[in-house]
């Protein structure tokens, strides 16, 4: 459905819906009250069906993103985890992708929110338990002997990648999450979305932290 | 005293990549501009229908016909406004210059014609409840088709000096959005308080 709000031409659909819309009620409400009101119902459930159905319908948009390239001679690795990011199956991947002298690793952990909190901007218990989760993470890289930068992102992974990309020019990208059927990213399409999405190799490690206890 | 180490140049600032920030701009305007017609339209239900009084009371009369040609005429102007947005998308200066005079001679034209109805109307807003919430109702979106007014009349002036291109007319694009709105008010404002 268009949003009214974005553009000068959704804003005019939007007032000649509204003009069809109002002339219908006042006609039928004019000839008898009763008739005005059942038009009234018939209409506005006839567009929250039709708003219901159309988001339903409309896949949302897949807009490729230029990914900048860094230096010829330095491999970058852009990767995105959240709970699994101390696995131990993501730190022998990195591990293996980063073996080479000049490779640099960007860790990213989205601040997971409730859609609630993010609407009242309330997100700084969730940047601070993305901080934490991230600052263990990078720890443990340390301890395996690879240096990583880390940053705490967006909530949503893809946006979380898209602006990771924007000023870290990765060469690939590494997926971290729990195995099928627990994973709420891999439910979401987090790692189509992200192949469709993002022109570099997108590499998906599953963790399972269960069977790691 | 110590020295204190200044950056640079300042922190970037943290915002959320996921909504724009002239789209939520835009969002909060129009959500405060719905409650505050709503609290307008609260008064006139709680008017015209919980405390049941009659609309218009006896002995006056609401100049529908003259309203409803109004309608017309606001409607149109929101036609312009879009053909003028339109053309300068195109390239088309004529047409963006001639878009907006309309716009604006029309929108001028509604406003006009609803300060003469007022002074022919026969009631006053301390009349009684009924006259309170027309004037209230009538007099708040005539208030904000002169703050559209005056968008226009700035940017009529900046497109006869030359301003806006096919790729920069952002300054016609705002006005536009805030046209389309008003209109959309007015239909509201038409349908309750003059036909239902």
């Amino acid at each position: 459905m268009p949003n009214p709000l974005r553009s000068e031409g959704e804003a005019f659909r939007f007032l000649l819906g509204a003009v069809v819309y109002f002339a219908a009620i006042a006609i039928a409400g004019v000839i008898n009250e009763w008739a005005g009101l059942v038009v009234f119902i018939v209409l506005t459930v006839g567009v929250i069906v039709w708003w219901w159905r159309a988001q339903r319908r409309e896949p949302h948009p897949v807009e490729a993103v230029a990914v900048p390239h860094g230096p010829d001679d330095e491999r970058r690795i852009l990767v995105i985890a959240n709970e699994t990011v101390g696995g131990a199956p993501l730190l022998s991947r990195i591990k293996e992708l980063a073996s080479d002298a000049n490779a640099r690793v960007l860790v990213v952990t989205p601040a997971l929110n409730s859609p609630l909190r993010h609407l009242a901007s309330d997100e700084d218990a969730a940047r601070a338990a993305a901080r934490d989760r991230l600052d263990r993470s990078l720890a443990a890289l340390a301890t395996n002997g690879i240096h990583a930068r880390g940053q705490v992102g967006d909530g949503d992974p893809l946006q979380a990648m898209e602006d990771a990309l924007r000023t870290f020019g990765a060469d690939e990208i590494v997926i971290s999450t729990h195995p099928e059927g627990r994973s709420n990213w891999l439910e979401r399409g987090v790692v189509e979305h992200a192949r469709e999405r993002f022109a570099v190799p997108i590499h998906h490690v599953v963790v399972d932290l269960e069977a790691e206890r | 005293m110590a020295a204190v180490d200044h950056a640079a140049h300042p922190p970037v600032a943290h915002q959320s990549s996921r909504v724009d920030a002239r789209t939520l701009g835009m969002f909060l305007f129009i959500a405060s501009e719905i409650m505050l017609f709503g609290s307008f339209f609260t008064i006139y239900f709680f008017v015209r229908v919980a405390a049941g009084t009659q609309w218009p009371t006896p002995p006056y009369h609401l100049p529908v016909f003259v309203a409803g040609m109004n309608t017309i005429i606001l409607v149109t102007s929101s036609f312009t406004m879009h053909w003028a947005l339109q053309s300068i998308k195109r390239g088309n200066r004529s047409g963006l210059k001639a878009g907006l005079v309309l716009t604006f001679l029309l929108g001028l034209t509604f406003l006009l014609t609803q300060v003469l109805e007022y002074s022919r109307i026969g009631f006053t807003p301390h009349s009684d409840a009924f006259g309170s919430v027309f004037f209230g109702l009538t007099g708040l979106h005539g208030a904000h088709v002169f703050v559209g007014l005056t968008l226009l009349a700035a940017a009529t002036i900046r497109a006869f000096r030359g301003h806006y291109s096919e790729e920069q007319h952002h300054g016609v694009e705002i006005p536009g959005i805030y046209w389309h709105f008003v209109d959309v008010m007015w239909i509201v404002v038409y349908t309750t308080v003059y036909i239902l």
